[in-house]
């Protein structure tokens, strides 16, 4: 908004401004009772299928409360570039389950770093499994099995790439923290600055995606005591740039936007579930969405639905 | 007899193509579900039903059509309208009848940011609250809030009207309140009827541009 008495008009307007332009789609779903738990990675694919004209790239989702994926009490690993043959050979007795690009292995995150320091951990936790890769979100779901997977909770995300490469480990969700998922559409301006600023506080990264900077924001102030919304505050006061995020925990749901609000993002609400997602077309495939109650979250307001 | 187009068994190029060419007058829309550019294009005296929510862009380009949508409208609807009417029965997402040259957008319920965002000429009236930004840039036209408005209304304004019924948040650069003279009383109850609202146009205000945008002053010249 030009402060200084000068008319933005100054520079052409931006499409971006002015029609929300498309760049990756977000859908979630928070299941408030057990009745759509075993269809809930049938109702997340098909949320996705309508939000892959967003981003073509690549695709990820992460689904808590899975039995197999993620059966209760059991520590889980979600790896990238090493093969279920790989796991079970560095970790004899390990449970590996083979989701395309994605290996889960039921084991302690350190336990397997130390067996296989070269391996990309792209999410670890309880009660939550992150699955990505590179390639259309619905051949993705095809090779996931997402359509059989079931739970309460699931997020997902087709990236269109345009802060970094085109690889499995530039997909969201970005689990960085225990059993938390980070989904985020648009991008960071000073990502650079408080990467730096982490990294002098002893956070690792994994990659130069500005998106990580907002996971590692977020798991840092959760580490150090903060509540998911008063880190998403800090997260609004800090990050300047375009974002809808979708963040989720082992009980939370939380989405937030910038201020300017270019970045989709519509909520549905209904006895049965809360959804999140860029465009409508993708809550439209959820049971109940004509009584459900349809709203966009507004700017900088952090919303957070607890389990 | 409405013809009848259910979009769960036609795809929208074919709707639109109808619309095009059109053998009918009166148009029925089935199963939008969020469907994108719904109903663009369209050049003649039509009159399109369209039952369900509806994604992006939707009636864009207008000319001369009678557009209903009985559901919510997704980010754009009548970008760009040159004449007809366009209505919203539901909410709709962000900017709403952006760069529409002319025509009446009415939206029954809540408009979200920048609702007329860059309008040439476009009426707009919003019978709930209208987002932030709203009416940024705006060049020619009416937007009528009968609810509140957002942070920064009117931002870098050009010659566009603005009435609000209810609270502004914000005013953006450049737009200030501005006197409610009997000719504005009177096109605001126009644009009221044309959108088959009841509210007396004595409870709204006036905001416009102050005009001080418009030429380029040496003391701003630091802020380059």
């Amino acid at each position: 908004m030009a402060r200084h008495g000068r008319r933005l008009g100054a520079r052409p307007l931006s499409d971006r401004i002015l029609k929300g332009r498309e760049m990756c789609g977000i859908v979630g779903l928070h299941l408030r009772g057990p009745a759509l738990e075993p269809r809930l990675g049938e109702l997340l694919g098909a949320m996705l299928g309508q939000v892959v004209e967003r981003g073509p790239d690549s695709a990820g989702v992460a689904v808590y409360g899975d039995p197999r994926l993620s059966p209760p009490g059991r520590s889980v690993v979600s790896l990238l570039g090493t093969s279920m043959a790989e796991v079970e050979a560095a970790l004899p007795g390990a449970v590996a389950i083979d989701a395309a690009a994605t290996t889960v292995v039921h084991a302690e995150v350190e336990q397997l770093r130390s067996v296989l320091p070269e391996a990309t951990v792209v999410g670890s936790g309880e009660g939550c499994a992150v699955l990505k890769g590179v390639g259309t979100a619905l051949q993705l779901a095809e090779s996931f099995g997402l359509a059989s997977v079931t739970g309460w909770q699931g997020v997902g995300h087709t990236r269109m790439a345009t802060e970094s490469a085109v690889t499995p480990e530039g997909a969201h969700p970005f689990s960085v923290g225990p059993g938390q998922c980070f989904v985020h559409n648009g991008s960071f301006a000073n990502h650079a600055t408080i990467r730096r600023e982490l990294r002098a506080q002893g956070v690792a990264f994994d990659s130069e995606n500005d998106s990580e900077v907002g996971a590692r924001f977020i798991a840092h102030q959760l580490a150090q005591g903060a509540d998911l919304e008063k880190a998403l505050r800090l997260l609004c006061e800090r990050f300047d740039g375009f974002y809808t995020l979708l963040v989720s925990t082992n009980d939370s749901f939380a989405v937030v936007r910038d201020a300017i609000a270019c970045k989709p993002a519509l909520v549905a609400e209904t006895e049965e579930w809360v959804a999140m997602a860029s465009e409508y077309r993708a809550l439209d495939v959820l049971p109940g969405v004509e009584n459900a109650r349809i709203f966009e979250p507004e700017p900088e307001v952090v919303y957070v639905w607890r389990r | 007899m409405a013809t009848l187009i259910d979009l769960a068994e036609t795809p929208v190029r074919d709707l639109n193509r109808a619309l095009h060419a059109p053998q009918a007058t009166s148009w029925r829309v089935l199963n939008p579900r969020g469907a994108h550019a719904v109903a663009c294009g369209m050049r003649e005296d039509l009159a399109v039903d369209i039952e369900g929510h509806v994604g992006y862009y939707c009636a864009g380009m207008n000319q001369r059509a009678t557009v209903t949508v009985y559901g919510n409208a997704g980010t754009g609807v009548a970008e760009n309208m040159m004449s007809g009417t366009v209505r919203v029965r539901g909410n709709a997402s962000q900017s709403a009848g952006a760069t529409a040259h002319g025509g009446l957008l009415v939206i029954d319920g809540d408009a979200s940011a920048r609702c007329g965002i860059s309008m040439k000429g476009v009426d707009i009236v919003v019978g709930g609250n209208a987002g932030h930004m709203s009416a940024f840039m705006a060049q020619a036209g009416r937007l009528v809030v009968c609810g509140d408005a957002g942070d920064a209304l009117g931002d870098s304004l050009y010659e566009a009207r603005i009435y609000v019924r209810g609270t502004v948040k914000s005013l953006g650069a450049d737009c200030v309140e501005k006197e409610m003279r009997p000719e504005h009383l009177m096109e605001l109850a126009e644009l009221l009827k044309a959108a088959d609202r009841d509210e007396d146009p004595a409870t709204f205000r006036r905001y416009g541009s102050a005009r001080q945008l418009y030429h380029f002053k040496a003391d701003n010249s630091a802020a380059y």
